[in-house]
């Protein structure tokens, strides 16, 4: 069963590389430095939807205590930390030809750091806990304030970084909404939520089974 | 016992263990007061450039001497072993964490308006017309930096690396407060209303809220064991 999504999601990686090298066009104004958004954007929508499942699965530890349900939130806060710090990484490498900078305080970028940083926070919570119960109750409870922070941190830095200056550069090269780029974009998307589900059960196996050991 | 009144015995016995020993709050004012000497010397005295950035040089102040005297929230129960005597407390267990927020509260309250008096006289600030509108953004940011920091600071009272981990794990979440109450300083501070920084204000209520509500509903998970 996880071999197969392994299976499945190192095939879908293989035709997304394709499709944002082959199939995608080359972008007018950025030429082939805008590739990278193939990868860049399912890197951050991937790490969101870690962040959500993090949530959910603290919640769900809370109400039932299910050591499975702390397992899951565990690998998915570090397979999102991961992809959070590959997506601001890559968003770099982008930034530098196409704004000139590999870094700037806009309003998203801002919020993406602040993600990155709070459930860097979260891992290290769980690295200096050793008692297993106790790690899984305080970063259950640090998981669902974390995830009720975020709205907050969105609107704060929205308005703290658009109040005082026009819109932001953001969506260099932009959606065009056209197709041949959004299939592209798609199927990566696609692969990254499935290397995602891939690292999850792989990291979760390896957690029960060193909890095996210990017990 | 009522709910209200468990909650007010901790406040009372964490102010009344203050009062009589004046450990933490001594410590805080002199704290605050070598912020000060420090803001200026690594500022330097150019007077525009200090006005510019007081707002934000007020509020790391705030926070620097919030990190120090939230980290301690229950550090007497630790270090006297009255941990386990917390527990025992009948009922409700989030009745503790109100009992500890109000007493950080007052504590962090007298703490900030001696520096807010402080800025004024040493960087030269009329606080006048500003002052309604800045005690209720302080006390709005002030609860939302406390409510969050008694959780946490329960959290990280029988970790290792407490001291190190109670700012790495507060920081990152209090961003929307810290944004939210520099921004409305720096508004009040030039002249302008309230009522043009409703939005901040909002934010911070809307934060308070949030952070109140998940507390008292996880509290009791924090001191299972």
């Amino acid at each position: 069963m996880v071999k197969t999504l392994g299976w499945l999601a190192a095939a879908s990686v293989a035709a997304g590389l394709v499709m944002a090298f082959g199939v995608a066009p080359r972008e007018v104004t950025q030429g082939n430095v805008q590739r990278i958004m193939y990868v860049h954007v399912p890197l951050i929508l991937a790490s969101y939807l870690a962040f959500v499942v993090l949530a959910l699965a603290s919640l769900v530890y809370l109400v039932r205590r299910d050591e499975a349900a702390d397992r899951v939130a565990h690998a998915s806060g570090e397979v999102g930390v991961m992809f959070v710090g590959l997506g601001i990484a890559t968003g770099s490498i982008w930034g530098k030809p196409t704004w000139g900078t590999w870094w700037t305080w806009d309003a998203r970028l801002t919020s993406v750091a602040i993600l990155f940083v709070m459930y860097l926070g979260y891992l290290l919570l769980r690295g200096t806990i050793e008692d297993r119960e106790r790690a899984a109750r305080y970063c259950a409870v640090l998981g669902i304030v974390a995830a009720l922070d975020i709205p907050l941190v969105h609107f704060s830095v929205y308005w703290w970084r658009t109040l005082h200056q026009p819109p932001s550069l953001m969506k260099p090269g932009g959606f065009t909404g056209s197709s041949s780029i959004l299939w592209p974009l798609l199927v990566n998307l696609i692969a990254f939520v499935l290397l995602y589900a891939y690292f999850v059960a792989r990291r979760v196996r390896l957690l029960r089974a060193e909890a095996e050991a210990v017990a | 016992m009522s709910y209200a009144r468990r909650a007010l015995a901790v406040a009372w016995k964490d102010l009344a263990v203050e009062r009589r020993s004046k450990e933490t709050l001594n410590a805080l004012i002199f704290f605050s007061l070598l912020l000060l000497f420090v803001f200026q010397f690594t500022l330097g005295g150019d007077r525009e450039r200090l006005a510019a950035v007081l707002p934000g040089v007020l509020w790391l102040g705030f926070v620097l001497s919030a990190l120090l005297a939230l980290g301690r929230t229950f550090l007497v129960e630790r270090e006297h072993d009255c941990w386990e005597g917390l527990l025992l407390a009948p009922g409700d267990k989030s009745a503790i964490y109100l009992g500890k927020l109000a007493g950080n509260l007052a504590l962090m309250l007298v703490v900030e308006a001696l520096v807010l008096g402080l800025f004024a006289v040493f960087f030269d600030i009329d606080l006048g017309r500003a002052l309604p509108g800045l005690v209720v953004v302080v006390l709005l940011g002030t609860l939302g930096l406390a409510a969050v920091g008694t959780l946490f600071a329960g959290m990280t009272a029988n970790v290792r690396a407490r001291e190190l981990l109670f700012p790495v794990l507060l920081l990152p979440v209090q961003v929307p407060v810290l944004l939210a109450t520099v921004k409305a300083t720096e508004a009040l501070l030039l002249g302008e209303p309230l009522a043009a920084v409703g939005h901040w204000v909002k934010l911070l209520a809307a934060a308070d809220v949030v952070y109140l509500a998940v507390s008292l509903l996880t509290f009791d998970v924090v001191l299972e064991g």
